[in-house]
């Protein structure tokens, strides 16, 4: 096995349950975003561009959709005779075998499988995010610092603190303190859930936390603060880019529309570090004569004959003639029928809004959302936005 | 289930009259349809009927070819055994590369002999855009106990682009085959797409070449007509003859249907090409699109009107776009105008800049051209 310096292993297993329906029989890194992507294509593309050529996706909930669509990891350029990318779900053993409880524990779960590559530094990242980052910046800064650990840090505002693990840090960007989700957060520099590990202090610490008996086995609650707590070298390492937690269904649409501004901070057509995908082998998208099509994001496949506004269509949608699709998010395999209504809404795959359905609405804060497959007939049905 | 048949793609000699269009490419890998090449077509056709393995006779100008089709993957055809074989022409000298097909097919024939489980071959031509099933077509040779079966397409609005056109009596026999420029008064047209068992064609290509015949079409088949069954079976589909520009430009405005749309996409299968990871298309603020077929990672600030974008264009603010074919990477700058055009690949066209061709008879810049 040829060695490797730094390999990742990816956190997939999450159940996403702020996102209902949408994850009803999909793993959170399976939803889909932008109009061509599932979350997971950004931290795999990031990956890859940074140079990281081993990668096992840690699996769990759901895992039947997220397995047949990362495959031997073909689209991602991770079919490699060495290494490559790994799908690893939680096994059985003779004595046993059990679920991943926390993320440290799906880590420790495979600590023979890390050894097997045995690298210097393991990177641990998270499915559930969108991003671009080059992760070999990130190594460098660690090997800079000398540090056992380096956490990424990105400045949120601070209204929404108390929603991440906040961390404080001194001059040289060493952490001082940590905590997770606090009421009264010491800083606004939250982290990002994506960390770099020395190996061997890494496989110290898993070893040691799984010992511990009330551990809930999560790098947040618990390998990071035992590390502080023995003053371990913890750096932090600063981000500027864009990051975004797309957990609920409001940071969902939200995280599509921030693409459809004019100058979108999150840019899909940098050519040099191109988000990989599975391809749906599409045709090119068809724009009826009664079509109008302004300030939106469209995919291969699309049949347009309505009018679409602010919204973002995955491959394979059809709106008929005579709808509108406002400040939307269609996903893959819709169809929105003649004369139908769809606003501030989140539209599942393959679902049908049959001829003059009304989904959402203008003066609703709340999205409104139809869940894949699902089909609404009765003309009369308005579907508004629920309270989640 | 995999059909007892082999593909074989022949590039060799296609008639081809596409002018700065395969100045630097052979015709298998025209743009054609906002994302494809030519050739995916045939290919794509080949796999979904499930022909496992096919060979591609390459010719000329084939640098493009190696980079479109690569190991086969994109087709489903990077096989272990079987798949995709892209055989460039096998010559002592250079005199052997002016010969008929026959020749070449002569040259590969262990290609033939080592495919040993095959009892059938179709041999195809690149551009004829349609979506066939194999597995039918097959299975009227058999039933019908044909020697030779043609797919041929009848036509009686006439044909653009350049065609062997056929005489076909009631029995569904060829009596007449002409070669492509031919006054032979016939509104069926072969889309030469050839299934034979694979001993006659061996047969036909050693017997062929012992009498100094090197040409498969207008020799082997043609001069057999009375001694073998030669029958015609009708293609049922949308068919675009796409080897002249007046063909090219009809037939991909042709795709601008949506009943040719759906026939050839979604019909019998999906049209597979090189996969290029390009974002969706963004419609910005002031973009004004319609009836037109648009590939992604396009960017769109100005008017496009009855055209096809490829992936990657770039249509400025105040630009319009009527009428037109821009491939992949072109650029429109701000209040360019554009009417009745073809653009070849990363084709940029200057800011106020305004080009027009005639109706039948569209503009043609080629690839990399800034006007």
């Amino acid at each position: 096995m040829r060695r490797n310096e730094c390999i990742a292993m990816l956190l997939a297993g999450g159940e996403g349950r702020r996102l209902g329906v949408l994850t009803k029989d999909l793993a959170k890194p399976a939803v889909f975003f932008g109009g061509k992507y599932r979350i997971i294509d950004f931290t795999l593309s990031n990956c890859v561009h940074s140079g990281i050529e081993t990668v096992g996706v840690l699996t769990q909930y759901q895992p039947l959709v997220l397995n047949q669509y990362l495959g031997i990891g073909t689209p991602w350029g991770l079919d490699r005779r060495d290494g490559g990318m790994h799908v690893l779900p939680p096994f059985v053993r003779s004595k046993g075998g059990t679920w991943y409880k926390g993320t440290a524990n799906a880590i420790y779960q495979n600590i023979g499988f890390i050894e097997r590559y045995d690298p210097e530094y393991v990177l641990i990242i998270s499915g559930d995010h969108i991003y671009k980052m080059d992760y070999d910046l990130m190594l460098e800064a660690h090997k800079r610092n000398r540090a056992d650990a380096t956490i990424a840090v990105i400045t949120v505002p601070w209204a929404d603190a108390s929603r991440f693990g906040i961390l404080s840090v001194d001059e040289e960007g060493r952490v001082t303190e940590f905590a997770e989700k606090p009421k009264k957060p010491a800083s606004n520099l939250a982290s990002m859930g994506v960390y770099i590990f020395s190996w061997p202090v890494l496989r110290d610490a898993l070893i040691r936390d799984e010992a511990e008996k009330g551990s809930s086995n999560d790098f947040g609650k618990d390998i990071i603060p035992t590390m502080l707590r023995e003053q371990a070298r913890l750096f932090s390492y600063r981000f500027d880019g864009y990051w975004k937690d797309v957990g609920t269904i409001e940071s969902l649409w939200e995280a599509n529309m921030d693409l459809l501004a004019d100058e979108p901070d999150l840019r899909l057509n940098d050519r040099s570090w191109r988000i990989f995908s599975v391809n749906p082998n599409q045709p090119a998208q068809y724009v009826a004569p009664e079509a109008k099509v302004n300030s939106s994001l469209i995919n291969e496949g699309c049949q347009v004959s309505g009018e679409v506004n602010r919204s973002v269509l995955f491959h394979g949608v059809t709106v008929k003639e005579g709808s509108l699709v406002e400040d939307s998010v269609i996903m893959p395999g819709a169809t929105i029928g003649a004369g139908a209504r769809v606003i501030r809404a989140i539209v599942g795959e393959r679902a049908v809004v049959g001829d003059g359905c009304q989904v959402g609405s203008v003066d609703s804060v709340d999205i409104a959302v139809v869940g894949s497959g699902e089909v609404l007939t009765d003309e009369n049905k308005l579907r508004e936005a629920e309270p989640v | 289930m995999n059909l007892p048949m082999l593909g074989v793609i022949n590039l060799i000699h296609e008639t081809d009259d596409m002018g700065g269009l395969t100045a630097n490419r052979c015709l298998a890998t025209v743009p054609f349809g906002g994302r494809y090449r030519l050739i995916d077509f045939t290919l794509s056709s080949m796999v979904n009927s499930g022909i496992p393995r096919v060979a591609v006779f390459a010719h000329t100008k084939f640098r493009s070819l190696m980079d479109h089709i690569g190991s086969g993957t994109n087709w489903d055809l990077h096989r272990k055994g079987n798949g995709l074989f892209v055989l460039p022409p096998s010559m002592e000298d250079q005199t052997d590369f002016g010969k008929g097909d026959l020749y070449h097919f002569y040259r590969h024939r262990d290609y033939f002999t080592r495919s040993s489980p095959f009892e059938y071959v179709v041999v195809s031509r690149s551009h004829m855009v349609s979506n066939v099933d194999f597995a039918q077509v097959l299975e009227d040779h058999r039933q019908r106990g044909a020697d030779i079966t043609v797919v041929c397409k009848r036509d009686p609005g006439g044909f653009s682009g350049l065609a062997r056109k056929v005489m076909v009596n009631e029995a569904g026999r060829i009596t007449d085959m002409q070669d492509h420029y031919g006054r032979l008064s016939s509104d069926i047209a072969s889309m030469e797409m050839y299934v034979l068992s694979k001993e006659l064609l061996l047969d036909l290509v050693e017997s062929s070449l012992a009498r100094g015949q090197d040409h498969f079409v207008r020799q082997a088949i043609l001069s057999n007509l009375d001694r073998l069954t030669v029958n015609a079976y009708l293609h049922e589909g949308w068919l675009g003859i796409v080897n002249n520009i007046s063909g090219y430009y009809r037939h991909s405005m042709e795709l601008l249907r949506p009943d040719v749309w759906h026939e050839l996409f979604f019909r019998s299968g999906p049209i597979y090409t090189k996969v290029k990871d390009e974002p969706p298309t963004r419609y910005h603020r002031s973009a004004n699109v319609s009836h037109s077929l648009v590939a992604n990672g396009c960017d769109i600030e100005g008017t496009v009107y009855n055209s096809i974008l490829f992936r990657g264009v770039k249509v400025h603010k105040g630009a319009v776009v009527r009428n037109s074919i821009v491939m992949q990477n072109g650029i429109v700058g701000e209040n360019g105008s554009l009417e009745n055009c073809i653009l070849d690949k990363e084709v940029e066209i200057r800011p106020l800049q305004q080009l027009r061709g005639a109706e039948d008879l569209p503009f043609l810049a080629v690839k990399r051209k800034v006007i």
